[in-house]
């Protein structure tokens, strides 16, 4: 298995224990990563022009198809924008003529290139397989039980998506996180929002956002909170001392909680930058 | 909400079309987006059904200027639900990328085009960034890419 790995802006510069732990879990698990000269995915540019978000999209899947070589995003939200402006560009030949257009700065043309694109969870779940994760479980983490939070962007737009799976009733992260042994605890508000996107225009909303699922949480006594998107991660782990006046809860990448059961080290998984610390969290399962 | 017809824009509403599709024409006004919506919980005055018709009826002033196009938090659900097919996020991308053309650009977005602009990426890879990359044993990346610099102006 080989793939261009997409970091994103925020996972390399503000993330690096998701960087860290997916690398570390994909050499454990003979996944090969190629690392090739992508840069921003077009996310936060969309509000401004999608189509300048969109040209950036295309390069980027430019490049991958350049390589012949499928795409690995770890933000749900790269994912779901390389993803979408595939699907948008091979249905509406008036927004292709326009990215086209922008493109021609670059003195390139995007003319449909369309290497797949999965979201590490996919890899983990469909190509990997959840069977093959299960035999490979050096240290089960019996005993664990742990929220899980799929955020937005990993399977909505569904149609863009292609449907892999239930938009509101997802199952893979839940299945993924009992492949480990630890127990996914059902909960009120599990496929809520972090409110992430909404940061720079409204610290206060999104705050707020995040702050339902975290308080819920306090009250439900788990172990940790298993997440998948770095700017989940922001809003759940930086933004939690901020939110919760007491009671801590702490939140790793599932990359983190699967390298944990493949019997890695702690250090190898970057949990020494996880805002909120995981020292019990890891008495409990080392 | 009075209707004024001196409000309706028709320029606007065909450069909506233009720019993003006619599914937006086949809202009829059910409200599960805003009965799905995770932003009203917590800000009542934001009301995506709201903003779909005032759009729809070419209030281009009233809704190009409105605070509220910018507090969509992009969380998809309503696309999903809708019964009509409309992609009510995509709508509000629409919307809001209009009022940048009109001028209205909220601080925040400003500064994240620049920093894409000048810098190729929202959060640097500084000098320190990368030495705590090495330390990590994390490759190089490339601090900032010009692709990204070009296409964002």
């Amino acid at each position: 298995m080989r793939y261009a790995l997409f970091l994103g802006c925020t996972v390399p510069a503000r993330q690096m224990n998701y960087e860290q732990s997916a690398r570390a879990v994909a050499e454990a698990l003979d996944i090969e990563f190629v690392d090739l000269p992508f840069g921003c995915c077009g996310f936060p540019l969309e509000p401004i022009s999608r189509v300048k978000a969109f040209a950036m999209a295309a390069h980027n899947l430019m490049r991958a198809s350049e390589e012949h070589l499928d795409v690995v995003t770890l933000c749900s939200a790269c994912a779901e924008t390389l993803v979408k402006t595939q699907w948008l560009l091979s249905r509406e030949e008036a927004l292709l003529r326009r990215v086209n257009r922008e493109l021609k700065k670059l003195g390139v043309e995007y003319e449909g290139e369309a290497p797949r694109v999965l979201h590490i969870l996919r890899v983990l779940h469909d190509e990997v397989g959840v069977e093959n994760i299960r035999r490979r479980i050096e240290r089960p983490l019996r005993g664990l039980r742990v929220a899980v939070h799929y955020g937005c962007h990993y399977m909505r737009p569904s149609e863009a998506y292609g449907g892999f799976e239930d938009p509101e009733r997802p199952r893979s992260l839940d299945e993924l996180v009992e492949a480990t042994g630890a127990e996914s605890v059902d909960y009120p508000g599990k496929m809520d929002c972090c409110g992430g996107a909404l940061l720079a225009m409204s610290e206060d909303v999104a705050r707020e956002m995040a702050a339902k699922k975290l308080r819920r949480l306090s009250a439900l006594d788990v172990d940790a909170l298993i997440l998948i998107c770095p700017f989940c991660a922001i809003m759940y782990d930086r933004y939690q001392s901020l939110i919760l006046k007491e009671g801590r809860i702490p939140v790793l990448y599932y990359t983190q909680l699967l390298g944990l059961a493949l019997g890695l080290e702690p250090d190898a998984l970057g949990l020494d930058l996880n805002a909120v610390s995981v020292e019990d969290l890891l008495a409990k399962v080392m | 909400m009075i209707v004024d017809v001196e409000e309706i824009d028709s320029r606007f509403l065909r450069r909506l079309k233009s720019e993003f599709d006619e599914s937006y024409l086949s809202c009829f006004q059910c409200g599960v987006c805003s009965a799905s919506c995770p932003v009203i919980e917590i800000e009542g005055r934001f009301n995506p059904r709201r903003l779909v018709k005032m759009a729809r009826l070419g209030f281009k002033d009233r809704v190009l200027s409105s605070e509220y196009i910018w507090l969509c938090s992009m969380c998809l659900l309503c696309e999903e639900r809708c019964p009509q097919g409309v992609r009510i996020p995509e709508v509000m991308t629409a919307l809001r990328n209009l009022a940048v053309e009109e001028g209205y650009i909220p601080e925040p977005m400003r500064r994240i085009q620049r920093l894409l602009v000048e810098s190729g990426r929202l959060y640097p890879i500084d000098d320190f960034t990368a030495e705590e990359r090495a330390e990590r044993g994390l490759p190089e990346v490339e601090a900032e890419p010009e692709f990204v610099k070009r296409l964002a102006g």
